[in-house]
């Protein structure tokens, strides 16, 4: 009698929770689906052609070829200066830290610096970067494409150093050891066979660190700052996609929020479609290491 | 460098047998007092033992005995790692190879290892075996073309590979990945080839092609050869050492090992009532 | 090879001294340059520190500890204190912790017990691609349909129930017993939809994803045995997540919900849009306010002087306490590491 009462209330509680979890994964599910679908279909109504033909400075009638070009320049500034010191940095924590106390401490702190708030960042660069260019031209360089590079670099940064580190670590130690037993030095070793070996992971990594930086609006802010105007010069400001989005959100006009819309459909279909890519990469990476 | 002592007296000598058989060739590499630590880890005992010239050593034992531990120790291998601290000497052709001063670009081009895992590099077939020649001596290509046709010959891949050179090694089977990584090894003319467990990986076919390697190869080179499978041990080597927690029970012929052992503990394990 | 006491050094000798020489300076000099490389980061974080604290050391200097407890924000008069912020940024990141905890729970629960292998992988990819969205997208989300939506639906609902206003005009049982509680549901705007319990909710589905793919991972490291071996006692699915499962991870999962919360407060645009960006203290939820991210990305181009100053000194709290916050996410993190590396 009193056993199959605690039979009942355990299933019950089992139940109860079962479906709690189950309610959970759904909540979590339309989220996604709902911003999706509204990224999705304003961004789509909101497509035309001259989007990816006119600037920003046209308002309404123009769009946001300027803001993508720059987008674009930034984004590669950022990658550019960040993937070698990054694979150089996570290189060594994987393969030269061994012996060294810095290396767990390394390590340590570039996972806090991978979550650090991103427009902490932006003010660092802002107060390394465009402060000390106005002082030396008096005034004629604050705001440029470089600052806003150098931003997104550090953001960029703590990303391809751990992934380079952990892919660097999945490489069997006999590879090393082979290497090694043929007299092989290891900066030989390092940078012909085991960057080699794990080459698809460390692109991933980039790709990975390019999809963040991608989105990243806070610490362009007070570094690129923006422009209404195509420009190619990487020491002038400079607009990006996410800066633009932004402005215009929080525009009064309807139609300039429609931009924005159409801004926020071809930047996170790009951001979207960098990560399936960054994923492929990795799956076809972890099988080619079996 | 400075140590030319050969005739150092044997303390410690736990298992000289085998140095006293007239049957024994000259000593290629000489252990004495060997201790071999792992942080408060206590690996390797008093290891002395002389490893003769031209001949297949095996060395034999439960795992965890010390029996890679031993061999990893003879090109300093272990040497990459922090925590590791080997003492006592090795005296190869009449030099300590523990003395910090002997150079590791000399100790390794004369001492060659083969792994128990097949670990080609991610490059081509013929890159994988001018790889190491490269970084020891300046080749001509042709020169190098010849070098590695030998190498593969002598590791008995050559009429396998020789039409894909240029492609990938990673292709190769398990069994042609281990002949090709023998076939590194060998390419830079060592005087010692050490193999750890080299067919643990590979299937019988595989197995029996790599032993019939070995019994060819020491017309040209002194190889030591840690098995966990006693078969082996017993079909292609001179000489067996069996090890047990760290210490060398007994090294004699292995002809004797198998069939006449000294010990208790070495007929034990021969006879599978332990390990 | 100096040492030889061999009197004639042959060629060969000369030649492999002279390798050894060079590979030990080229690896040695590689050495270097990799390791300035990965000390940039050790640069990164205390640049960071130092160039806020640097930036906000004239409002430091000028208000002294009382720039943490005041609560005005007047650039007419150059009066700025950070209170506001502070509780805005930690108020909408407990907010979503709140939310995002249960239910990041019950997804990794879903993933890893209950639902079929061939359900796993696509769930998990799309909760995951949630952390894809960049947080802009979040911001404009938020602004547009979501804050909206709460205004509509959800603020009159909680201000009928919670609040000595409901604008249906009956004051509920739970406030006319318990007066205090109306004060953390007023609102002077009932039908606009920003706040500090929407911001809250953005922030929640932010970080839904990180919080429970950090669950998940840490579920499936749980040694199957031992699951096993509960559930041969005849243990539910429930029991064994909340007595075994849940007990072993533990560290781990407060680590993951640290990182999670270190997330909430830092983020900037899925707020900047959604708070109101308004500076008078309220306790009320419903009410709009301000974080220190939304702040600094809102004033900082037009500050000048102590204005700037201050917006620094923001950034430099928010810096410290992220900093600490993520610091204890790690080390709890760190922990499992060892478990499974035993």
């Amino acid at each position: 009698m009193a056993t199959s009462h605690i039979y009942a209330r355990r299933r019950l509680k089992n139940i109860i929770a079962m479906v709690l979890s189950v309610l959970a994964t759904g909540v979590g599910l339309l989220f996604l689906a709902w911003i999706l679908w509204e990224t999705l279909s304003q961004g789509i109504s909101a497509l035309k052609p001259q989007l990816f033909t006119r600037i920003t400075a046209y308002r309404e009638e123009g769009g946001l070829a300027n803001a993508m070009v720059g987008s674009l320049i930034l984004n590669s500034l950022g990658i550019l200066i960040a993937t070698p010191i990054g694979v150089m940095a996570g290189t060594w924590l994987s393969e030269y830290s061994l012996r060294s106390r810095l290396g767990p401490v390394i390590r340590f702190l570039n996972d806090i610096l991978l979550s650090a708030p991103s427009i902490v960042l932006g003010l660092f660069a802002y107060t390394i970067i465009v402060l000390p260019m106005k002082w030396a031209t008096n005034g004629d360089i604050t705001f440029s494409g470089f600052a806003g590079g150098i931003a997104l670099a550090l953001i960029a940064l703590p990303v391809i150093v751990r992934t380079t580190d952990e892919m660097l670590r999945l490489v069997p130690s006999t590879l090393r050891e082979a290497a090694l037993s043929l007299g092989v030095p290891q900066w030989k070793l390092t940078v012909q066979i085991l960057i080699r070996s794990a080459r698809s992971g460390i692109v991933t990594g980039v790709l990975l660190a390019l999809a963040r930086i991608s989105g990243e609006t806070a610490p362009l802010l007070f570094t690129a700052f923006g422009n209404n105007f195509m420009t190619f010069n990487p020491l002038d400001k400079m607009p990006s996609l996410p800066q633009v989005i932004y402005e215009y959100t929080k525009d009064p006009s309807p139609d300039i929020n429609t931009l924005a819309w159409a801004g926020a459909f071809v930047l996170t279909m790009f951001v979207l479609l960098l990560s399936l890519t960054a994923r492929f990469a990795f799956s076809r990476s972890k099988v080619s290491n079996d | 460098m400075t140590n030319m002592n050969e005739a150092a007296p044997s303390f410690a000598a736990t298992a000289q047998a085998s140095a006293s058989d007239g049957t024994m060739a000259a000593a290629k590499m000489t252990v004495r007092d060997l201790n071999f630590h792992y942080g408060e880890f206590h690996a390797l005992k008093n290891i002395a033992m002389d490893i003769p010239e031209k001949k297949v050593t095996a060395i034999i034992g439960p795992s965890g005995c010390g029996k890679s531990t031993l061999l990893r120790i003879f090109n300093r291998i272990y040497a990459i790692y922090p925590k590791l601290v080997a003492s006592g000497e090795i005296v190869l052709d009449g030099e300590n190879i523990l003395d910090p001063k002997y150079s590791l670009n000399r100790l390794r081009s004369k001492v060659g290892m083969v792994f128990q895992k097949p670990v080609p590099f991610p490059m081509t077939i013929f890159e994988n075996v001018a790889y190491g020649i490269r970084h020891h001596e300046k080749l001509s290509r042709a020169d190098m073309e010849i070098r590695v046709e030998q190498a593969l010959r002598s590791a008995a891949l050559w009429d396998e590979v020789k039409d894909k050179l240029k492609q990938s090694a990673l292709g190769l089977s398990g069994g042609q990945q281990q002949r090709l990584c023998i076939a590194r090894g060998i390419a830079l003319k060592p005087e010692v080839l050490l193999l750890d467990e080299p067919t643990s990986a590979l299937d019988p076919i595989a197995t029996s092609r790599i032993e019939q390697l070995v019994e060819e190869l020491k017309n040209d080179f002194t190889i030591v050869i840690v098995t966990h499978n006693m078969q082996q041990a017993a079909r292609c080597s001179d000489l067996t050492a069996f090890m047990y927690m760290g210490e060398l029970i007994e090294f004699d012929r292995t002809e004797k090992i198998f069939t006449k052992p000294n010990k208790k503990q070495t007929e034990d394990y021969i006879t599978g009532r332990f390990g | 090879m100096h040492a030889s006491v061999n009197p004639t050094v042959s060629p060969a000798r000369q030649a492999e001294a002279a390798r050894n020489a060079r590979d030990a300076r080229n690896d040695r000099v590689f050495g270097w340059v990799l390791k300035s490389c990965a000390l940039l980061v050790l640069v990164a974080l205390l640049g960071a520190a130092a160039s806020t604290l640097w930036g906000g050391s004239d409002a430091f200097g000028t208000f002294g500890w009382g720039f943490l407890t005041s609560d005005a924000w007047d650039p007419g008069n150059d009066r700025y204190g950070a209170l506001v912020p502070v509780m805005g940024t930690v108020i909408t990141a407990l907010i979503a912790l709140i939310i995002a905890v249960p239910i990041s729970f019950g997804i990794a629960l879903f993933l890893t017990e209950i639902a079929p292998s061939w359900l796993r992988g696509p769930v998990s990819s799309a909760i995951e691609l949630l952390a894809g969205i960049p947080s802009i997208i979040y911001g404009m989300w938020g602004l547009f349909i979501f804050a909206p939506f709460v205004a509509a639906h959800v603020k009159p609902w909680l201000m009928n129930n919670f609040s000595d206003t409901p604008p249906d005009g009956q004051i509920s049982w739970l406030v006319q017993h318990v007066p205090w509680i109306a004060k953390f549901f007023s609102s002077e705007y009932p039908f606009f939809g920003a706040g500090v319990l929407t911001a809250g909710m953005v922030l929640a589905i932010m970080i839904i994803p990180f919080i429970s793919s950090v669950m998940r991972e840490v579920f499936q490291t749980v040694p199957t045995r031992l699951k096993e071996s509960a559930y041969a006692l005849g243990s539910s699915t429930w029991e064994v997540v909340w007595d075994i499962v849940l007990p072993y991870t533990r560290s781990a999962v407060i680590g993951g919900v640290f990182l999670g919360l270190g997330r909430a407060l830092g983020e900037t645009m899925a707020v900047a849009f959604v708070l109101g960006n308004t500076f008078k203290f309220t306790p009320s939820i419903l009410e709009t306010g301000s974080s220190i991210a939304s702040t600094i990305a809102n004033q900082f181009g037009e500050a000048e002087g102590l204005q700037k100053s201050a917006l620094m000194a923001l950034a430099f709290l928010l810096f410290v306490v992220t900093f600490i916050v993520l610091l204890i996410a790690r080390l709890m993190l760190r922990q499992l590491g060892n478990k499974e590396g035993r």
